[in-house]
């Protein structure tokens, strides 16, 4: 298969920036790889330097304090952000989950998925991504009738639909109750499972990094500030001593010791 | 209508706003014959006062003679008026034309200048500039330029219907969520994808706004525009029964311009309904 780079260029002020896109052709087994990475928002650095890479299939996720710079790092991975320096590789289709589920309110739920599809059987692949979410009985619902977990059930069959090599999740289940966050992570797990995307999860939620990720990361000061890789087998037990002990020293890492833990 | 909303709220999933919309609308819509009583009075105690003489017919002519008047007019040829329909006729299409022409022409300046900066620079000024002319202080002007025949009155009708529209669905394509289009780039859309599947559509409420608006606007437009140098039409049978201090005409030709605008503003609530069904649910 062939190899293809598309450069996007960014307006970036220094350095030599862009987004290299690799179609699925490529040999690298990287879903992502970020070097230097760097974003300014007026005299504030919020990625400084930022290196990062993601194997194809690695479920990474990614914590931070609010405002550490996670969200914009996946804007960045994303191709939303024009005003990076630094280097970028990403495999192509990426697709993404957003925080708000996002759904176009004048298109059905079928119609939110198929939007953009390229595929000559648009209604069939996005029928059967909406069977994977189990949401075939909600294919003519209106988004404003979806509750919330079925909204972003929706969104993330909107992002799967398009087989991505990098699935970028933005923080998607912050907004739902524990119960429904809980079959979403399991979903979560599922999909991925038969379907091996990189993905990168960025949350605030350790206990749902640590349910769900091969990797962590802590991002602090614009760089990656703490990785640890997760060996426990899927389904984890959140009391397995491994998780408990990572669970501490991530709280550590986030500024958050581990006697404010224990209260709650 | 129990078991509806019981089978209704016992679904899990169901936000408790669909629950209490759906009871809203049915309410509406099988007592909706309760809207007619105050009217209805209204029209009998006018009829009461008329009859009784407390209401000269010099100057507001009874239920009843309005409505004979508007039979006579429509089943005889009146020498000077011609019949009803016929003047009717002639300013619906006066109507019609102004309009149809009025809301095209500010639906694509809309979109011109909604969607590009150089548009809305080369565009809005001017347009926000004529906005603020007196549209019927222009009626002298345009007959100076254009004569008394039909153009200055479809021009008038034209102008009445673009300025609303124009203003309502360039504030709908503004008003659109940029976390919509940031989706859009994300999912790769093109241009075009986006304007069609995003932008048009989220535009949408706000420009059947500004159709009812533009309706409305545009009916005031036809009847000023109608009552000066017509030769046919509802203006030109309204200004010569005020020659003949026939009030009972006048009367007849305002009500038929109200039924008009209620016709189209029902028409337009129709169209609505089925166009934005995707928010029926937030209870309209």
């Amino acid at each position: 298969m062939a190899t293809r780079f598309r450069p996007v260029s960014g307006r970036a002020p220094a350095a030599a920036a862009g987004r290299i896109i690799a179609t699925d052709g490529q040999a690298s087994q990287f879903a992502a790889s970020v070097q230097g990475l760097t974003r300014r928002f007026g005299d504030r650095v919020v990625l400084d330097q930022l290196d990062l890479e993601i194997r194809a299939g690695e479920f990474v996720a990614m914590i931070g304090r609010s405002g550490s710079g996670k969200s914009t790092l996946l804007r960045a991975l994303a191709g939303l952000d024009q005003e990076l320096s630094g280097s970028m590789t990403v495999a192509e289709p990426v697709a993404v989950a957003f925080q708000e589920p996002r759904l176009v309110p004048w298109k059905r739920v079928l119609g939110n998925v198929t939007l953009g599809l390229r595929d000559p059987n648009q209604v069939q692949v996005a029928t059967g991504a909406l069977e994977e979410v189990e949401l075939t009985d909600r294919l003519s619902a209106w988004p404003v009738t979806l509750s919330g977990g079925e909204a972003q059930r929706v969104s993330l069959a909107r992002a799967l639909v398009r087989s991505p090599s990098l699935l970028l999740l933005d923080e998607p289940f912050s907004a739902l109750d524990a119960l429904t966050r809980m079959s979403m992570h399991r979903l979560v797990l599922r999909l991925w499972a038969r379907r091996r995307p990189a993905v990168l999860l960025v949350t605030h939620d350790v206990d749902e990094a640590l349910a769900l990720a091969d990797r962590v990361l802590v991002l602090g000061s614009g760089q990656i500030a703490y990785s640890a890789a997760i060996a426990v087998e899927r389904p984890r037990d959140r009391n397995h001593p491994e998780l408990i002990d990572l669970r501490h020293r991530l709280l550590n890492e986030l500024g958050m010791p581990a006697e404010a833990d224990e209260t709650i | 209508m129990f078991t509806e909303v019981l089978a209704r709220s016992g679904a899990p999933d169901a936000p408790p706003g669909v629950i209490a919309a759906g009871l809203g609308s049915r309410r509406s819509r099988s007592r909706g014959w309760l809207r007619l009583i105050s009217p209805v009075l209204l029209v009998g105690l006018w009829q009461l006062l008329s009859a009784t003489g407390v209401l000269p017919p010099s100057r507001l002519s009874s239920p009843v003679t309005i409505a004979h008047t508007a039979y006579t007019l429509v089943v005889t040829t009146s020498p000077t008026y011609g019949t009803l329909q016929s003047s009717l006729l002639v300013s619906a299409e006066r109507w019609a034309i102004g309009l149809s022409l009025g809301i095209t022409i500010a639906v694509l300046l809309a979109v011109i200048s909604g969607l590009s900066r150089v548009g809305e620079y080369a565009l809005d000024p001017v347009v926000q500039a004529l906005r603020a002319v007196p549209l019927l202080g222009l009626l002298p002007l345009f007959i100076v330029w254009f004569g008394i025949g039909e153009l200055p009155k479809d021009l008038i009708v034209l102008l009445g219907a673009l300025f609303p529209m124009y203003i309502n669905t360039f504030a709908g394509i503004r008003s659109v969520d940029p976390k919509l289009g940031e989706l859009g780039q994300v999912l790769g859309l093109s241009r075009w994808e986006l304007v069609r599947h995003i932008v048009l559509p989220g535009a949408l409420p706000s420009a059947l706004t500004g159709v009812r608006l533009s309706v409305i606007s545009s009916l005031l437009a036809l009847v000023v525009g109608e009552q000066i140098n017509a030769n046919a039409g509802l203006g030109f049978m309204i200004t010569t029964a005020q020659e003949f201090l026939q009030n009972n005409i006048i009367m007849v030709c305002l009500i038929v311009y109200a039924i008009l605008g209620l016709l189209a503003d029902w028409g337009l609530r129709v169209v609505e309904r089925r166009a934005l069904a995707w928010r029926r649910d937030f209870g309209q």
